[in-house]
């Protein structure tokens, strides 16, 4: 093939791979279930993206891709795990894709993004993953739902209450720099200095610091009771292996942020995780038979015990379409399935309890604080060791009084004074 | 017909087109559309320095950033529109001018270097600035006005604007000013010999190409609604360069051609496999190899050869 042939064979394909994305028309009843589902497959959480797109399947694969006897058309998108990209891609799904709704996304600044495009047009967006407190607390859109999510303080105010009851005075916390981990921080600070405790000191890290040395070295000589740590990905791997190699582990009890042990991080991991407590909702090393055979399936399936990131998304899909079925498969208009999913009950997911959404479209829980511990076979993961019931987002403060405090971040971090 | 009457003739046409186009896109794909729009100015405001004063910037992503930046932030805080657009723009033009005293005496690779480094100052406080710029989770609002909330509106009103800043750029670099700073990109020793104040001259070229930066920089604010520091970082500076690039550098109009086989391709390809950045790039690399002028200089060349071998025959 000379170069004027090839050239010409590479135009007339390109030109048909565009045509073959014209516009599809929107179908009537009888057409599938269109899903949009934005994950990360590439850029710097591409892992936990494409965890996330197992998981979705997983679910959609586990009822036939059917819904009350309509097809699933599960139409994935990569984020790129850039807002800008993110939003693009929304778009795409709802305005030439017609989706129903949109699901996933994986941080923060992607998800704020889409609930921003969202805000304007009604789509139904859900949101199992973005952990971000405002949107569904002081900028809550009707339209984002936080189906088998969480928001980011909700877990560490009973973390900073089982502090307490460990009788813990002094706490230091290590975290990375960006909302997520003011939020989080914030829980903990809060509750745990309202309760007697003190924060020693607070760092906050660049995200992907390689090295943690200057934080480890002030640590330990602190005298602090407990180091709580917010890392993700990469940076929690680091700080876990280098805390241990600085001969701190098991001198400075480490509590995490649920994703600090998440699998995701500690199936790389060996001994140095041991021992590190966090709470969550989902506890993969829980003996609740629902969890258990969730994990045994999963981990057949996919050769890799769950994270949080297929758990939730295989949750949320199933929130939804609990909610579609019970709609006999039709979605009327935007409204009715929002509506119909604020209303609907999660019962059959892997966590074996009845889950509700508050007024605020953010799930309650039974939240498990939960140790990484060995299994016979080697891996590590993580068991629950106390459950607190019911935990609402806003702890045990009123919902009004709460969301008068300013939301957490670097400078506030609801830590009482004297 | 002279060659500026034909510039303008296809120019006239090329508008009257892209401005049917919303009748048979879908609103999507009008999305798209403006975005191109949008990206060709930010990639001719590239060409200014790249194309006619021979000077690669690798921080123009950063100019196009601020602009967003101060509109999203000013319109939430109730400033009006058109009043938060002439802020983005000036600051746009004033950090341009800031980057411009400390890169006009610089070319080749370290003027890339310089641009990039501060490229990254821009994007840094961005990043760090959590009072002002809501930090890694970025600024959002509704904040285009009601009377553009349609999209085919409002990629007319962008068309419109597109129009009249091509021409002031086609101008621009048409002008005795801009002639200088093609003599510059030529020879600098020459230039200066000749009596022309060299850096004076990049100086001004540099800010204005900011300007225009910042303008592209305005109107996507109004597109996204939403900015973050993605949008000055230096993977926007070097989209937009890339831009420039795959259209051809020097031909001003060939920003737009970039713009929209990169935004197609990143589009169309992204949907099909989670490789598209492997795609993309082997796309580029081709580009690089069989159209090295870029695809518009392609054409020209292809088109200048005809017209040889037919005045050659006759």
């Amino acid at each position: 093939m000379d170069r004027r042939q090839f050239l010409k064979t590479t135009t007339s394909a390109m030109v048909l791979s565009g045509l073959g994305t014209l516009p599809q028309r929107a179908f009537a009843q009888g057409a599938p279930i269109k899903v949009g589902l934005l994950a990360p497959l590439t850029g710097v959480v591409a892992s936990g993206g494409r965890e996330m797109v197992e998981g979705t399947q997983f679910y959609f694969d586990s009822i036939g891709s059917e819904i009350a006897g309509r097809k699933v058309e599960l139409i994935v998108e990569d984020d790129a795990s850039n807002p800008d990209t993110a939003l693009q891609k929304a778009r795409r799904l709802v305005e030439q894709a017609n989706v129903d709704f949109l699901i996933g996304n994986l941080l923060a600044n992607t998800g704020l993004a889409v609930a921003n495009y969202v805000k304007g047009n009604g789509t139904p967006y859900f949101i199992p993953i973005i952990a971000a407190d405002d949107l569904t607390q002081r900028q809550r859109i009707k339209n984002v739902v936080r189906v088998a999510g969480y928001s980011a303080s909700a877990f560490t105010h009973p973390l900073g209450d089982w502090a307490l009851k460990q009788g813990y005075k002094r706490i230091a916390t290590i975290s990375q720099d960006y909302t997520f981990g003011h939020e989080q921080c914030g829980g903990l600070a809060q509750v745990f200095t309202e309760g007697g405790g003190e924060i020693v000191q607070q760092f906050w890290h660049p995200l992907n610091t390689a090295d943690f040395s200057p934080y480890l070295g002030q640590l330990a000589n602190m005298k602090v009771d407990a180091v709580f740590a917010m890392e993700t990905g990469a940076d929690a791997t680091r700080f876990i292996q280098q805390f241990a190699s600085f001969g701190l582990k098991g001198k400075i009890p480490v509590l995490g942020a649920m994703n600090a042990t998440d699998q995701s991080v500690i199936r790389t991991l060996g001994d140095e995780c041991e021992g590190i407590v966090s709470p969550a909702h989902f506890a993969e090393g829980s003996t609740v038979p629902v969890t258990k055979k969730f994990v045994d399936d999963y981990t057949a399936k996919f050769q890799k015990i769950p994270s949080l990131y297929g758990f939730s998304m295989f949750s949320g899909a199933m929130w939804v379409s609990e909610a579609i079925k019970s709609m006999g498969g039709k979605i009327p208009s935007k409204e009715a399935l929002v509506d119909t999913v604020l209303k609907t009950d999660l019962t059959g997911s892997p966590l074996g309890t009845t889950v509700k959404l508050d007024s605020y479209g953010n799930p309650i829980y039974d939240v498990y604080i939960r140790k990484v511990m060995k299994r016979p076979d080697g891996k590590f993961w993580n068991v629950p060791i106390e459950t607190y019931k019911d935990v609402s987002q806003f702890w045990k403060y009123d919902p009004a009084t709460y969301l008068k405090q300013p939301p957490y971040s670097r400078t506030f971090q609801g830590i009482k004074k004297g | 017909m002279t060659q500026a009457t034909r510039t303008l003739t296809i120019g006239a046409i090329a508008v009257a087109v892209a401005a049917l186009l919303p009748l048979v896109l879908s609103t999507y794909q009008v999305g798209l559309a403006t975005e191109v729009l949008i990206f060709g100015i930010l990639a001719m405001s590239i060409d200014i320095l790249a194309g006619f004063a021979g000077r690669t910037s690798l921080g123009h992503g950063a100019i196009f950033g601020v602009s967003t930046y101060v509109v999203i932030y000013l319109v939430s805080q109730g400033s009006s529109p058109v009043f938060a657009l002439g802020m983005g723009i000036l600051a746009s033009a004033v950090v341009a001018a800031v980057f411009a005293l400390l890169a006009v005496r610089t070319s080749g690779v370290y003027f890339l270097l310089l641009t990039l480094a501060l490229g990254m100052i821009v994007w840094g406080i961005c990043l760090r600035w959590t009072q002002v710029t809501g930090g890694e989770n970025g600024l959002r609002g509704d904040i285009r006005p009601a009377i553009l909330y349609d999209h085919k509106t409002f990629y007319w009103v962008v068309l419109a604007v597109t129009a009249v800043i091509s021409f002031a750029i086609w101008r621009f670099v048409r002008s005795p000013f801009g002639l200088t700073l093609r003599g510059i990109r030529d020879s600098e020793s020459r230039m200066r010999s000749l009596g022309y104040n060299v850096p004076l001259h990049l100086f001004i070229g540099f800010t204005v190409s900011g300007f225009f930066a910042g303008v592209a920089g305005g109107i996507y604010a109004f597109f996204n609604n939403f900015v973050s520091p993605s949008t000055v970082a230096l993977a926007q500076s070097v989209e937009g360069l890339l831009m420039t690039i795959v259209g051809g550098v020097g031909t001003l109009f060939g920003s737009f051609v970039g713009a929209a086989a990169i935004i197609t391709l990143e589009n169309i390809v992204s949907s099909h496999t989670e490789r598209w950045q492997t795609v993309l790039g082997i796309t580029f690399i081709l580009i690089m190899i069989l159209a090295p002028e870029g695809l518009v200089g392609k054409v020209r060349a292809l088109l200048g050869r005809v017209s040889r071998s037919k005045s050659s025959v006759s």
